[in-house]
């Protein structure tokens, strides 16, 4: 199985997902990230999916255990680079991703969280 | 609705990397009938939620894939099947939010909405089968 790097700039995990999701690799992932925003006290999280070819319900459910599991932690989680093709699929799945926050891309998702820590301070 | 590529390519559903071998197979013919990238997204996707299901539900089966015809259409016909416990009630299974498991009931109802053709066979004690098929155009 393979797992997914965790990189950390600036108080934010980064989660960029380049490889064919299994099951395993999903669940994986949300432990490590859970322990890493214990670790590190990260208060924000994003992941870009945009190597990412499909979002079934499996890796949707994922995203949405991740958001909160982060705000356990005082943590904001933010998607970003969703391709179309994707989100058309998820919206005929009937996939809602609850209240995942998402963000057209790497930039914006750094965006939102940097405005949303000013805002609290 | 004739097939057209000669013998289904079949592969196992054992494990969970075998979903992903699933869905990279599925891409491949997809690709190959020259499916919008939409519409292909649609097929994989289906492909992911029903080989899941053949894992966990049926506890393992196998997939085959192949390319259809029917007149000049051409099309990618999955078919999932198990020797599993079988769905006892149809109905509700592919009733949206539904789930025996700890899923998200979306599997087969989801799955269904992304395909053109969807056929559910089954029967308890027996297995079960799904077969879907995506159309170019």
């Amino acid at each position: 199985m393979e797992r997914v790097p965790i990189l950390e700039i600036g108080g934010v995990l980064l989660v960029s997902i380049q490889i064919d999701l299994q099951d395993q690799t999903v669940l994986a992932l949300q432990e490590d990230l859970a322990q890493r925003i214990s670790d590190t006290g990260a208060h924000g999280v994003v992941i870009d999916i945009s190597g990412v070819e499909i979002v079934d319900s499996f890796i949707g459910r994922m995203f949405a255990t991740i958001a909160s599991l982060s705000r356990l932690f005082d943590a904001t989680t933010v998607v970003v680079g969703m391709r179309p093709a994707v989100a058309i699929t998820l919206v005929e799945l009937g996939l809602t991703l609850g209240d995942v926050r998402t963000a057209l891309n790497l930039e914006r998702g750094l965006k939102i969280l940097g405005e949303q820590r000013r805002g609290r301070r | 609705m004739t097939a057209a590529g000669g013998e289904p390519e079949e592969l196992p559903i054992a494990g969970d990397d075998d979903v992903v071998r699933v869905r990279q197979l599925v891409r491949t013919y997809a690709q190959r009938v020259k499916l919008s990238l939409v519409n292909q997204t649609k097929l994989v996707t289906a492909a992911s939620e029903l080989a899941r299901n053949t894992l966990v539900y049926g506890g393992g089966g196998v997939a085959r894939i192949e390319v259809v015809t029917d007149g000049v259409r051409q099309g990618v016909r999955a078919v999932f099947h198990d020797d599993g416990p079988g769905i006892p009630d149809v109905t509700l299974a592919l009733a949206d939010g539904w789930s025996s498991g700890s899923g998200l009931g979306l599997g087969l109802s989801g799955s269904r909405r992304l395909v053109d053709e969807f056929d559910l066979d089954t029967e308890v004690g027996r297995g079960t089968t799904v077969t879907v098929v995506k159309w170019r155009g």
